[in-house]
């Protein structure tokens, strides 16, 4: 399936983009990472501690076991810091 | 509630005069400032970024829940992203209500929140380098006496 993927603050600095599309077979947030992370180096390090990581699945807060069939958008960012 | 996102700055004056005329009724307004702190030279400015879509509807989230503890007339909330110097204004959160306590209670819920919940980053350029502002814990405590 195809999926756009949305990268901000330092996981889009590591990764080298705002944003992209894949195909993935992923069934779950964890699988798509761990997709990610043998793709390139890059991903490796943006994704080599997720507990500074945060997801959002359709720009809704989840958690990395949450399942993405039927997804649009998943987006991986540092804890927030508004205000 | 009225949310705005946006790269200008905004006039507390005009802000609050507008919420006076949309809740007449209210007997209490409150408001808070979030300024950038003037760290002497050792902070050059913030650079904001946004998740423009997730932004809007996790602030609208926190209005409801807001709203459904609180009886309030009217809420505000403009956070400003980009580039921004020492002294600048980040967000305005304003709250109306019939009475104090619950205008006060429900600009700190929104504001607690806003910090944790809704997907702001803040970098700071130093005189040397940039450093992305890490989430404090004090932050994330702070939800758990809602």
């Amino acid at each position: 399936m195809t999926l756009t993927l949305r990268y901000f603050a330092w996981v889009r600095e590591r990764v080298g983009e705002p944003s992209e599309t894949v195909e993935t077979g992923a069934a779950t947030v964890a699988e798509l990472v761990e997709e990610l992370r043998g793709r390139e180096e890059r991903y490796a390090l943006a994704f080599a501690d997720l507990r500074a990581v945060r997801v959002a699945v359709d720009q809704e807060l989840a958690d990395f076991e949450a399942p993405i069939a039927g997804v649009r958008e998943v987006a991986f960012f540092p804890p927030m810091t508004g205000g | 509630m009225v949310v705005r996102v946006q790269n200008g700055d905004f006039d507390i004056g005009a802000e609050l005069a507008g919420l006076r005329r949309e809740a007449p009724q209210s007997g209490a307004l409150v408001s808070f400032i979030g300024l950038v702190r003037d760290m002497g030279g050792a902070v050059r400015g913030l650079e904001l970024e946004h998740y423009p879509g997730m932004t809007e509807r996790a602030l609208a989230v926190i209005e409801a829940e807001a709203r459904d503890r609180w009886p309030l007339d009217a809420c505000l909330v403009i956070h400003r992203i980009g580039r921004l110097g020492p002294g600048e204004q980040i967000v305005l959160v304003a709250t109306a209500s019939a009475h104090r306590e619950a205008a006060f209670a429900a600009a700190e819920f929104v504001m607690d929140f806003l910090k944790s919940r809704a997907p702001f980053w803040k970098k700071e350029t130093g005189p040397e380098r940039a450093r992305w502002v890490a989430a404090r814990e004090s932050d994330e405590s702070a939800l758990k006496r809602w």
